[in-house]
């Protein structure tokens, strides 16, 4: 058998084999638009009837007393943005100044002991973590604080920041970790100090990661529920001016988690339930819209300066 | 937190299912031809529905009883769409569920099988002792939110509030916020805070000097305080306990009900008419229930 011969007979049945992959990864890939969409069509076929069967000005109102059809969405929509906005403005400092000193201060052992670690504390149960919230976080920031009450919008962004700061220092490293080592050695050989290197060089680098790293982290702490169900109050009050962070909210989730059990199959305030999934996902869309438009177009800057 | 605890360790795997899942559990032909009730509902009932379904384990070995909270709403309609058998409610059937029963063919039938008091309770450093039923309907309508308007320390008013597919929490509203005129046009005021658990109260009540809330006698331990209650400005303060919700001069107590989707046969017949024997009834007594007999 010439080599030639035996290349041909044992080429074509991998390139089934490769084919066969192929469509698999295909498949897998589309798959999660699939997906997105199939959410996205069974929110709008059970969230839209509520359109219907609730007057437009009514979902503006500003009372959420469902047994009594009063379906006003602007507290929960508020409660969730206060409790979100207060998670990062806490966590993405924290997590940014974490993964920097992981990824470029810490010696060698430390940074190998810090990154698991920080890991696992992404794995920590919601529910845990609400429990110490409700029993030890919540009676501490009101005797600190000096709040009527410790169930806030603080301690529910003291909590999410909590929960979302593993997940942002892990992403965040590993954009840092990314930049190649030529860019520090090159600002370091230009006589930039260390801190200028970072602030300058290395973050600016990698900002596509990071920006994701914040983009995950916001995402999930709008999503989360357990947690702020148990800390927040649940509250259905309009949340404004600045003392709102101070006080009592109910979120979207905390309101689909506690009141989707009970509620009768069909009926408007179940269709209402939806409509927030709806106003839900539509914020996560825009979230993570927003994240990819900023990080593309550095991209294409990037692509312009390079050609 | 809704209580979910399977009982007795015989069908343990199927109890979970039924009882967590929500689904109706069709037991395994085993020895002794098992019979499972699931009985699901109000979480004001479930330590008492629980106590009793570990006492009729005795009494009648061969019928498992798998029993859920979750609500009085939620027990009524697992029964209205056929996963269970006895709703625990601490509330009468309304009349919306009542013509949803009619249109599945079904005809609930209502069973007295308790009494509670619900109890008004605040931190125990608290010196305010006692309050009418217009005072607690201007407190949690915001109208009041000072202690010291009620003849307490000079502090804001923390309102508690169980969730609102919490019978008690329908019970509250009808009876305290609108003076028992069920369509009166009091809201709970937008700061009161709706706890998704009898604990969640306890715990900010245990350690809030602010806070009010309320919840059944039976749930309330010696580390709070138990408000006296007037049922009219001028009438007589009167603390929840078994004699004075018997004998009707506690105004804030009311019945607790197992509804069947239809008349009761069989075993679900012999547990009823159990749990309406002297024996039952003691175990509501001794969970800080009113026995109704």
């Amino acid at each position: 058998m010439t080599p030639a011969a035996s290349l041909a007979t044992t080429a074509a049945p991998r390139r089934w084999g490769e084919v066969v992959i192929e469509a698999f990864i295909r498949a897998t890939g589309y798959s999660a638009i699939l997906f997105v969409l199939l959410i996205l069509i069974f929110l709008l076929r059970e969230g839209l009837p509520a359109l219907a069967e609730v007057p437009i000005g009514e979902l503006f109102g500003a009372r959420w007393y469902p047994i009594e059809d009063y379906f006003g969405l602007l507290p929960l929509i508020g409660g969730s943005l206060v409790v979100t906005i207060g998670a990062t403005i806490l966590a993405v400092p924290f997590g940014l100044a974490t993964a920097v000193f992981i990824a470029e201060i810490a010696p060698r052992w430390a940074r190998e002991l810090l990154k698991p670690l920080v890991e696992v504390l992404a794995g920590l149960p919601s529910v845990v973590l609400g429990f110490l919230g409700m029993l030890v976080l919540a009676p501490a920031v009101r005797v600190l604080l000096g709040v009527p009450t410790g169930l806030s919008a603080v301690t529910g962004s003291l909590l999410l920041a909590a929960m979302i700061i593993p997940t942002l220092v892990s992403i965040a490293e590993d954009a840092l970790d990314a930049v190649p080592v030529s860019y520090r050695h090159a600002a370091l050989a230009l006589g930039a100090t260390k801190w200028q290197t970072i602030w300058r060089v290395t973050l600016p680098a990698a900002r596509g990661g990071v920006l994701t790293a914040v983009m995950l982290g916001i995402g999930r702490a709008i999503g989360e529920t357990m947690t702020v169900m148990m800390v927040t109050g649940n509250a259905a009050r309009l949340p404004l001016g600045l003392d709102a962070f101070f006080r009592p909210v109910r979120t979207m989730t905390a309101t689909i988690a506690a009141e989707m059990g009970e509620v009768a199959n069909g009926s408007p305030h179940y269709h209402v339930l939806f409509t927030i999934g709806l106003v839900l996902f539509l914020f996560s869309f825009a979230v993570n819209l927003a994240a990819s438009a900023v990080v593309f177009k550095q991209r294409k800057r990037a692509e312009r300066l390079l050609s | 937190m809704r209580a979910c605890r399977p009982l007795t360790g015989g069908l343990l795997a199927l109890l979970l299912a039924a009882a967590c899942g929500g689904t109706s559990v069709t037991p395994a032909p085993a020895p002794g031809s098992a019979v499972v009730v699931t009985n699901k509902g109000s979480d004001t009932m479930v330590n008492l529905a629980l106590a009793w379904a570990e006492a009729y384990a005795v009494v009648a070995p061969e019928v498992t009883l798998s029993v859920t909270g979750g609500g009085s709403g939620t027990g009524i309609a697992a029964l209205l769409n056929g996963t269970n058998d006895l709703a625990n409610a601490s509330r009468a059937i309304s009349a919306e569920e009542q013509a949803a029963a009619e249109a599945n063919g079904l005809k609930p039938t209502q069973f007295v099988v308790a009494r509670d008091a619900i109890a008004i309770i605040v931190n125990p450093s608290n010196p305010v002792q006692a309050l009418t039923l217009p005072q607690l309907s201007a407190m949690y309508t915001g109208a009041l939110t000072n202690w010291a308007q009620v003849g307490g320390e000079d502090r804001p008013i923390v309102l508690l509030s169980r969730e609102t597919n919490s019978g008690t929490h329908v019970y509250f509203l009808e009876h305290v916020l609108r003076l028992g005129d069920a369509k009166g046009p009091q809201f709970f005021s937008p700061d009161t805070l709706l706890l998704p658990s009898s604990e969640g109260i306890s715990a900010e009540v245990r350690q809030n000097p602010n806070a009010i809330g309320y919840d059944g006698l039976g749930y309330v331990t010696a580390d709070m305080k138990t408000l006296a209650v007037a049922g009219v400005e001028g009438g007589p303060f009167v603390l929840p306990s078994i004699a004075s919700v018997n004998d009707g001069s506690y105004p804030i107590a009311r019945d607790l009900y197992m509804y069947t989707a239809g008349p009761p046969s069989g075993a679900l017949a012999a547990y009823l008419e159990w749990v309406l024997s002297p024996a039952a009834q003691q175990i509501v007594a001794d969970l800080g229930f009113v026995p109704v007999k």
